[in-house]
């Protein structure tokens, strides 16, 4: 569904990724792990088409997609919840899940979402004309994964979405990633610095060490893998 | 600080408005005249600010061709006059179609500034786009200079003294009214626009974090621009309104009318849009006032003095807000 075929991109002069190959298929859930600094924010901007690759190309369903402006890759159905969840501060709750189903014009079944996405937080619905930028760490994230939502993605890609929060709120979070992927059909790309929890949750997994892919397999094989547990789960 | 802050505030504030009530008192109506006054001149400045602190909010650019904008709005409608009171319409029908047109011009105007001028230069340093700013500015000074005339050319009000308004005339005309009303309906309906419509909500969105707008499926230039066009609107509604008032343009309006406003927005917040109405109130009733009491020769130093002032002790401005942010 989503093929990463040799992508190179650069910050400036300094290159992010050294040639990057990956592939999603519809209905997995698939999670990059590795450390600081290995690339993996940078794959899903260059995806997402905000700091576009130098070479080689990003297909969705066969479409070429390196070189298209990102807000057209969110209307062919991939959407995004970087890293920090970037919540637009000043808008209210129910502004920010407006501004996730921008591109849509249905207004019944955005309402529906709007119930869909309520029912699987209620804390938003709680806080729907709260600002954005009032709420806690684990709101913001609930909220930035409800936005994505409501552009009813084929494929939503997750930067972090550990970061910063309670192991019970992490727990909570990774059980309604596999909901929605269960529920809805999404296709789930993860990207984690949390190996154990990504990798548990996922169909497959990717390792990822300075800009290059070092390693891919089935999540469970990964969490065996001697080098993957030396690295990334202390163990 | 804070009790220096206090002493310093009452030490100016007290005489100031012992002055002040003792001048009320003796002179309730000259006050009244003042204040409608300062009323009238700062929804001028308010109609110019908001282009301003809209486009900062967005794009964090001083746009200093927004005065020009406005001159360009005046100047339209002055030849839309002309042309239509030769032919002898009515001049109800005159105003609203000065209106339209100006408005219409000075968004194109907008637009293409944007376009030429600030959109290549997204990426570059700030201070390129503010030169390149300074530089539109003076490009559209000299350009309606050349194709019009560095003359004053006089602008025959088009809204006309009422007859049973002439008792009160002295305190508010009735071309000072009409200002005030249209700012007034002007606000409304901007404040509408920003708060409850998709391309308002993806403006407010825009402001706050680019790269997310374009993460949800906002076109960011479009966004840009229909921000430059929406203050350009505003800016010429503006133009045609003090071109009726002082009932004379030429080039060089927008240059003085243009600072004032920025001053009105840094004065309120700029970014803020209810700052930038406040500011702009604050900042033409103020210098209404210190005109009629004080030196009338002295306003524009007057308005300078107060820009200082604000950048040096309350640089965000009276609504300037810190960010709220939380990990």
């Amino acid at each position: 569904m989503l093929k990463l075929k040799n992508i190179h991109t650069y910050y400036g002069n300094i290159q992010a990724l050294k040639g990057i190959d990956l592939e999603i298929s519809e209905g997995e859930i698939i999670s990059l792990i590795g450390a600081n600094g290995a690339g993996k924010s940078t794959t899903l901007m260059t995806t997402c088409g905000i700091v576009p690759a130098k070479q080689g190309s990003v297909k969705f369903k066969g479409q070429d997609i390196t070189h298209m402006p990102s807000d057209e890759i969110v209307k062919l159905g991939i959407c995004q919840v970087p890293e920090g969840r970037r919540i637009f501060p000043y808008l209210t709750v129910a502004e920010n899940l407006d501004m996730g189903a921008f591109l849509r014009n249905d207004n019944d079944k955005i309402k529906k979402d709007f119930e869909y996405v309520y029912s699987l937080f209620p804390i938003l619905a709680e806080r729907k004309n709260q600002a954005g930028g009032t709420l806690s760490g684990g709101e913001q994230q609930m909220l930035a994964i409800s936005r994505a939502l409501m552009s009813r993605p084929k494929v939503l890609l997750l930067d972090e979405p550990s970061l910063g929060l309670a192991p019970i709120i992490v727990k909570q979070i990774f059980s309604i990633i596999k909901k929605i992927n269960k529920e809805q059909k999404t296709t789930i790309f993860i990207v984690e610095q949390n190996a154990n929890l990504a990798l548990k949750a996922a169909h497959r997994g990717y390792v990822m060490e300075t800009g290059m892919i070092t390693m891919t397999d089935t999540g469970e094989n990964l969490l065996a893998n001697e080098d993957v547990k030396k690295a990334y789960l202390g163990i | 600080m804070r009790l220096f802050n206090i002493i310093l505030g009452v030490a100016v504030v007290g005489p100031l408005g012992f002055f002040g009530i003792k001048e009320i008192i003796a002179d309730p109506v000259y006050f009244l005249e003042l204040f409608l006054g300062g009323l009238t001149r700062g929804s001028i400045y308010a109609l110019i600010a908001l282009g301003y602190t809209m486009v900062y909010g967005i794009i964090q650019l001083i746009n200093f061709a927004h005065g020009e904008i406005y001159m360009i709005g005046a100047m339209t409608a002055l030849i839309v006059a002309s042309v239509l009171g030769l032919w002898g319409w009515n001049s109800a029908v005159i105003v609203i179609l000065a209106i339209v047109f100006a408005i219409v011009y000075s968004c194109a105007y907008g637009f293409t500034v944007e376009k030429i001028a600030y959109k290549p230069l997204r990426t570059a340093p700030r201070l390129s786009a503010l030169i390149s700013a300074i530089g539109m500015s003076l490009f559209l000074q000299n350009y309606v200079m050349l194709a019009q005339t560095p003359e004053f050319m006089p602008f025959e009000s088009l809204i006309p003294d009422f007859q049973f308004w002439e008792p009160f005339a002295h305190i508010i005309t009735a071309v000072e009214m009409t200002i005030i009303v249209t700012t007034v309906i002007t606000m409304i309906l901007l404040g509408m626009l920003i708060k409850f419509t998709k391309i308002g909500k993806a403006m407010r969105a825009t402001a706050q974090d680019k790269i997310m707008a374009s993460l949800v499926g906002i076109n960011v230039n479009r966004v840009i621009s229909t921000t430059f066009v929406v203050g350009s609107a505003t800016a010429a509604i503006g133009g045609v309104l003090i071109a009726c008032h002082v009932g004379q343009v030429n080039f060089f309006i927008g240059f003085l009318a243009g600072l004032k406003a920025f001053i009105a927005a840094v004065l309120g917040g700029i970014g803020s849009i209810p700052g930038a109405v406040l500011g702009s109130l604050v900042l033409g009733i103020s210098e209404s006032m210190f005109t009629g009491y004080f030196w009338s020769e002295y306003e524009d130093v007057f308005a300078f003095t107060i820009l200082v002032i604000i950048l040096i002790f309350r640089p965000s401005g009276i609504l300037g807000k810190d960010e709220i942010s939380k990990v």
